[in-house]
């Protein structure tokens, strides 16, 4: 490993200090993607600041229409967690299918959308779920968050709080995995509520996490697969890598669809 | 250099070390238990899985300074008084390994999975290996060292 200076701060405070004192700061979660990255040297951060013990961040609670998980929470907690299976199903399966188990042990909610993996899984349920974003700083609607691939909204000083998920009438997640990476070949979420009816694809897009309007509409007007099997995503835009063409994601996301709306 | 505390297979261990160590690298090179294997450098693999806080966590993808206070079991761990833990035993009984190179992350995860769910079929045991690859057995061996193992602890 290279040099860099590790520290853990005891409270977000202190991390937040931390982290608008340091040179070229990097914050640590569950270390699932960060520490891959800094073996590759792909990141060389000057010091790493570690929020990935902070109780204050490891909390889900459902209050009212919503259930709000810590930034700080491990994709196992998020699977098993009594609230989430019983009013958001589909966000539950959804953690529970990332990686594998040792993944989801450390991995957290708050290191996924701070990430912003093209492939990754919960950018599909923030989008799909009209999710709050609350960072040390701000509030942040999901679709004002996801900015490009491996991008996001987030300013280099501020940390990722609190993700409150509304609950939804009806919501599915229909993955087709990398089956060496795990990560998403195409993940589509769909679901209906407050908000309307929401389509979100990862795994597929060039810029990331993205809405398909085509099959949002036809959804509203009759909830059922036969409404999006026919609905095809250009390839334009689409990722075409050595695990797959844009043609073939394009061809996944309708299927996806199909079966994300079926499990609904 | 930062002074690291924390409970390793039952006993303290207490090191002076860069607190940005691997805590894989120094489970091996520092306190000299070498059970724990390194088979990739990207995360994917699982040879280097032990018990973290009785959870199964990657110990390639964690640093030292994030173990501190932490319980930890390495596969040296699992026996007891000279006896095999029931998932070694059933690994050597049904050939769950050929060279042994992902047998002691293929056992943490085994540990840690009969732990979360004790009553196991053949499905879930295949599905909860994904993180762990084998290159020899084509892991049906394993699969069948797991489940005897539940049943051997239930
Ligand atoms: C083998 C393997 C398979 C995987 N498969 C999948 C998969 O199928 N689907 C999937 O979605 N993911 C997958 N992942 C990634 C995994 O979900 C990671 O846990 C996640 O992407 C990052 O979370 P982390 O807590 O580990 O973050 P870290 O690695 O600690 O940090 C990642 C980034 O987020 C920043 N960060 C962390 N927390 C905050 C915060 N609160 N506020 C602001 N910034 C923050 C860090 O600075 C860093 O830049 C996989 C990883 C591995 C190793
Ligand atoms: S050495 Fe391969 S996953 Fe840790
Ligand atoms: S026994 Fe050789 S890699 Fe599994």
């Amino acid at each position: 490993m290279y040099q860099f200076n590790y520290v853990r701060p005891t409270s977000l405070a202190d991390a937040q200090a931390l982290l608008a004192k340091a040179d070229d700061p990097k914050l640590l979660a569950g270390g699932q993607t960060l520490i891959p990255t800094l073996k590759q040297r792909l990141a060389m951060p000057s010091d790493v600041i570690d929020i990935g013990s902070l109780k204050e961040l490891a909390f889900i609670r459902a209050e009212g229409n919503a259930i709000m998980i810590g930034a700080g929470t491990r994709h196992y907690d998020v699977a098993g967690n009594a609230d989430v299976k019983k009013h958001n199903p589909a966000l539950a399966y959804l953690a529970g299918m990332i990686g594998d188990p040792a993944v989801r042990h450390m991995g957290t909610l708050g290191g996924s959308i701070a990430n912003n993996d093209p492939a990754a899984d919960y950018p599909a349920a923030c989008i799909a779920l009209d999710a709050k974003i609350h960072t040390t700083k701000r509030l942040i609607e999901a679709d004002e968050y996801f900015k490009g691939m491996f991008e996001t909204a987030l300013q280099p000083d501020e940390i990722i709080r609190e993700v409150t998920f509304p609950h939804p009438e009806k919501a599915a997640y229909e993955k087709f995995r990398n089956p060496a990476s795990r990560y998403a070949m195409v993940g589509v979420f769909v679901s209906k509520g407050p908000w309307g009816v929401r389509v979100a694809v990862t795994g597929a897009g060039q810029n990331g996490v993205f809405r398909v309007k085509a099959m949002e509409e036809a959804l509203a007007k009759n909830w059922s697969p036969d409404s999006v099997a026919s609905i095809k995503v250009p390839s334009t835009d689409l990722l075409s890598d050595l695990h797959g063409s844009a043609d073939y994601r394009a061809h996944l996301i309708t299927v996806m669809a199909k079966r994300a709306v079926a499990a609904s | 250099m930062t002074v690291v505390s924390m409970t390793v297979n039952g006993k303290p261990a207490k090191a002076d070390v860069e607190a940005r160590t691997l805590l894989v690298n120094f489970i091996r090179e520092e306190l000299g238990l070498t059970g724990t294997h390194v088979g990739c450098d990207t995360s994917q693999c699982g040879a280097c899985v032990i018990l973290v806080d009785g959870r199964a966590v990657k110990s390639c993808a964690m640093l030292v300074g994030q173990a501190e206070g932490a319980d930890i079991v390495t596969v040296e761990g699992l026996a007891k008084n000279g006896e095999l833990h029931p998932v070694q035993k059933a690994f050597r009984e049904h050939h769950g390994l050929q060279c042994g190179f992902c047998t002691p992350g293929m056992m943490m995860t085994a540990v840690d999975l009969i732990r979360r769910k004790p009553q196991l079929d053949e499905q879930t045991v295949r599905e909860e290996l994904e993180g762990n690859l084998c290159r020899c057995t084509g892991y049906h061996n394993i699969v069948k060292a797991i489940l005897a193992a539940s049943e051997d602890m239930r």
